[in-house]
């Protein structure tokens, strides 16, 4: 049998740790510029857009460094993917029936 | 008999039992929340007017709850990252700071439900209050398990530090991606509920 990743070398993780701090303070200054942008008071859709987009950034930051997800192996990505999969249909069918979507009627 | 592949790599997933296990459980813990998000989503675009977040809840407790919650993801990987290291007594450090920073965020949750309590503002007033606590409330819930789990670690689960290190590491490792799990859900939730 292969041995754990545990056996990672020490100065990979002298590494790792040097970026969790920089992700940690890029994320920090994402939820400033989050609550910042908020305060323009823009319309509701770019509102809505620049917000999604922001938490995706730091959704990202969070599941690719910290949950290690940007080294992850195949069998997660493919979990994963199933997930997204589903996840995005289940967002989609209360728009699509608010749109008076075709296919659901 | 011992549990098998705690530690060692199955051939076929490339992975131990425990990181796919946790990675299976986040899947059905996306679709628990990507329900509700789509309740969110249905109730918000189906109403005549839809308040700001802003103008009902407090953002800068918010803010700082944000916050606290990112710095207990630091310091969880941190935890990990203490083990992997063989340095046990930082990992106590930094697990005693995932755990002080989760309590923290309950405190100051606390603060924000008593106050909407105290000014008549209940889960039955209205759809936004509705799906404000349902949204939160689960939030919160999983803060508390993450947190039990983290204690474990900390206390009496250490003991497998001793006898199987790699295999500790490894329990640490995943109770990390729950947390980090319930921060994500949060970073999302944040502008969700409470700047739009």
């Amino acid at each position: 049998m292969q041995a754990s990743t545990t056996t990672d070398h020490a100065a990979d993780i002298d590494k790792h740790v040097r970026v969790y701090i920089l992700v940690f303070v890029t994320l920090m200054v994402l939820t400033v510029v989050t609550v910042a942008i908020s305060r323009l008071h823009l319309p509701v859709a770019t509102a809505v857009t620049i917000a999604l987009v922001v938490a995706g950034i730091k959704g990202s930051l969070v599941a690719g460094y910290f949950m290690h997800l940007i080294s992850e192996k195949k069998v997660i990505y493919a979990v994963l993917l199933v997930t997204v999969a589903f996840f995005v249909a289940l967002l989609a069918l209360p728009v699509l029936t608010v749109h008076d979507g075709f296919w659901i009627r | 008999m011992d549990i098998p592949y705690t530690v060692e790599i199955r051939r076929d997933t490339g992975l131990n039992n425990g990181k796919i296990g946790i990675w299976l459980f986040l899947a059905s813990e996306v679709m628990l929340f990507g329900a509700l998000f789509a309740s969110y989503i249905l109730i918000r675009t189906g109403a005549p007017s839809w308040p700001r977040g802003d103008t009902i809840l407090n953002v800068p407790l918010a803010t700082l709850n944000t916050m606290v919650l990112i710095s207990s993801s630091v310091t969880m990987v941190m935890a990990w990252a203490s083990l992997k290291r063989h340095r046990f007594g930082t990992f106590r450090i930094y697990m005693g700071a995932t755990i002080l920073l989760g309590f923290a965020f309950l405190v100051v949750k606390y603060f924000e439900y008593s106050h909407k309590f105290e000014i008549g503002l209940f889960p039955s007033t209205n759809n936004f209050l509705a799906i404000y606590f349902t949204l939160t409330g689960l939030h919160m819930l999983h803060v508390m398990g993450g947190m039990a789990v983290n204690a474990y670690f900390w206390g009496p689960g250490a003991k497998l530090w001793k006898t199987n290190p790699e295999w500790f590491t490894n329990r640490v490792e995943h109770s990390g991606l729950f947390w980090h799990f319930v921060d994500l859900v949060w970073i999302f939730l944040f502008p969700t509920l409470y700047l739009l």
